[in-house]
């Protein structure tokens, strides 16, 4: 039998039965995704779109109920873009760009995210997450009935595996009982606790934080709060160690207690207690409870994501703490750093450790998130007195001096990682090229006519030329790579040659199909370009 | 004002961890002797008096 773990908010894929189950022998797929969370369907649709079939295994029927992830950044929602999904998640989100600190009864600085102009997307959006999943699964529908090789099975739990040289063989149950399957490539998007890494027992070491928070999403029919985060360390209310309060979509409003350790998890989510501290936070305040939940969490990630044929990604790989909003937002990376990556090694045009790369990109942004993570955690929960000490000396000067503003840490928000000095990476020959475009750096967005720069960059290996001369295609070892030409007069704004020229005159950059840098260039260079290009793909 | 309070640390996450990283493991009474030898080696470093007396009087004060 196979029971439901949680509720669903969407059913989007009911059970059905798979011509599969009827195989006299286990049929095969180049690919199969375990999980059908954010990162699994995301990476679907990477494939899908790329023609690449791909069968997405989730022991549900649709999506779970209750929000988690709320923040989702520019980067993901630009990834998101690629695959033709974001605009509903734009059209449905809250934009918010003021934050204010509290400790105790005073407001001790506001901030401002001060968006660059110039992008399609903003910093961020507050999305309930299950529209996020919805909107991704959406767009699969959409792309299926446009010919993409997707194929969603519900209530499908994998049970086990069993991975071999050059393929994985999978023991799946469904509502009908057991059946078999076997992928060329299996990629484990099934979160946090994992089932299959505890299937091939890999390790997921890091640090636990010895404190619990308790969320309740709220609707209130009270618009005097304002669409800004608002952070309180130790608030006169009492409801909690810290809070913190953010606007969701549909009137609802995500309230965030730290509430300790040693607690009595079913006490604190009976509805009475709850409601003690959300009154107590907002005395006189009509609200509605949406959802409740309590969760701990552990900054940790897998020693090594790709194990031979299995590859992980999302939570199952790394797991961050909720401050700085870097865990859905992480796996979208992933999916974006994977998918081309698994695609030209299916098609024979570069060699396995391709893949490798990708291990060494992602688990270097893993690290990265982790720090950043660790490190606002430890801010909002200090573990000594001395640091406790400290913290509240940073708040109580930061009231007053600018200096102390930037100590003050309640979540260092999400951007997307600079691969620094790994080994895809290819010339950074531009001379007085901007740091920010440096090889390894996401593309940044830039205005470009009436369009935007990343609307015509990704999904394929491309010259992005501006002011340079350079041929209109070239094709190395069956890669092909086409130009995109701009000229620094195409955004009057100024925008695009800040962020791609700098000091130059004119620039030659090769763009991965994920929208990163992979080397630039004063002009073309047909050789150069054909290195980098091998070093890309791993064949240098 | 002859103290800078404004913002004059280039990446202050890392100073910060770096700061009670170096705290970490010792008893409170160790960890305020630290903040004294701390406190004095950097008033030395800054060496100016009246910067100094500033930044008492501006310490001085709770939040
Ligand atoms: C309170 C909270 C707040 C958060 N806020 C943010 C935020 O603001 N921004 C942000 O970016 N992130 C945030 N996150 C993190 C975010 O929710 C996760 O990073 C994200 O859900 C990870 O997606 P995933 O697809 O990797 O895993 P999951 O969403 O966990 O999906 C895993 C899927 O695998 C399925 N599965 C499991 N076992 C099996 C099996 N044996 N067979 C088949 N299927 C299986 C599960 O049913 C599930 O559908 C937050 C998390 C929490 C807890």
């Amino acid at each position: 039998m196979i029971h439901d773990r949680y509720q669903l908010a969407f059913k989007l894929y009911p059970y059905e039965r798979s011509s599969d189950q009827d195989a006299a022998q286990p049929v095969r797929h180049p690919v199969v995704v375990m999980g059908g969370g954010p990162i699994g369907i995301a990476t679907a649709l990477d494939l899908g779109l790329q023609g690449i079939p791909v069968v997405v295994l989730d022991d549900h029927e649709g999506i779970g109920q209750g929000s988690r992830a709320i923040c989702f950044a520019k980067r993901s929602l630009e990834i998101a873009d690629r695959y033709g999904a974001a605009d509903k998640m734009l059209d449905k989100g809250v934009v918010w760009n003021l934050g204010k600190v509290f400790h105790d009864d005073r407001k001790v600085f506001e901030f401002n995210l001060l968006p660059e102009d110039g992008h399609k997307f903003p910093a961020f959006i507050n999305l309930q997450q299950p529209y996020f999943e919805r909107f991704l699964v959406d767009r699969v529908r959409q792309a299926q009935a446009e010919g993409a090789p997707i194929d969603i099975r519900g209530k499908n739990r994998v049970d086990s595996v069993e991975t071999h040289d050059d393929h994985v063989r999978l023991n799946i149950t469904t509502p009908d009982g057991p059946y078999t399957i076997e992928a060329d490539w299996l990629i484990g998007c099934d979160g946090a606790s994992s089932p299959l890494r505890g299937m091939m027992g890999l390790d997921f070491e890091g640090r636990v934080f010895e404190d619990s928070f308790l969320i309740a999403d709220i609707k209130m029919n009270n618009q005097d709060f304002p669409t800004e985060r608002w952070f309180w360390f130790e608030p006169h209310f009492k409801s909690g160690a810290s809070t913190l309060l953010h606007k969701q979509p549909d009137g609802e409003w995500r309230i965030d207690f730290q509430i300790g350790w040693n607690i009595d998890r079913k006490e604190e989510l009976r509805e009475e207690n709850v409601r003690k501290r959300l009154d107590a936070m907002l005395p006189g305040v009509e609200y509605d409870i949406v959802w409740t939940s309590i969760y701990t969490f552990q900054c940790r990630r897998m020693k090594q994501f790709r194990h031979g044929r299995v590859i992980f990604a999302g939570d199952a790989a790394h797991q961050v703490s909720p401050f700085g909003a870097r865990g859905a937002n992480s796996g979208m990376q992933d999916v974006d750093n994977l998918g081309w990556k698994l695609g030209l090694v299916l098609q024979g045009k570069a060699p396995e450790r391709l893949l490798d790369s990708y291990h060494e990109e992602r688990a270097y942004g893993a690290d990265e998130n982790i720090l950043n993570s660790t490190r606002s955690t430890d801010f909002i929960t200090p573990k000594s007195k001395t640091s406790h000490i400290f913290r509240n000396a940073v708040l109580d000067l930061a009231e007053h001096h600018a200096f102390a503003r930037p100590l003050v840490n309640s979540g260092r928000l999400s951007v997307p990682c600079t691969y620094d000095g790994l080994s895809l990476n290819g010339a950074d020959a531009l001379t007085g090229g901007p740091a920010r475009t440096r090889p390894g750096s996401p593309c940044p967005d830039a205005p470009v006519g009436d369009r935007f720069l990343l609307g015509q960059l990704g999904g394929r290996f491309q010259l992005l030329t501006i002011d340079a001369d350079a041929p209109d295609a070239l094709d190395e070892d069956g890669i092909a790579v086409t130009r995109v030409a701009l000229s620094a007069s195409d955004d009057p704004t100024g925008a695009l040659a800040a962020r791609y020229l700098g000091d130059a005159p004119r620039a030659v950059y090769l763009i991965r199909p994920d929208q990163h840098v992979a080397a630039r260039w004063d002009s073309f260079d047909a050789s150069a370009v054909r290195d980098a290009l091998r070093r890309a793909t791993a064949r240098g | 004002m002859r103290l800078n309070t404004q913002p004059n640390i280039a990446a202050p996450d890392d100073f910060y961890a770096d700061l009670i990283a170096a705290h970490e493991g010792l008893s409170d009474d160790d960890s305020a002797a630290l903040n004294a030898r701390l406190i004095l080696l950097l008033a030395n470093h800054i060496g100016d008096r009246e910067a100094l007396s500033e930044a008492l009087t501006l310490a001085r004060q709770p939040g």
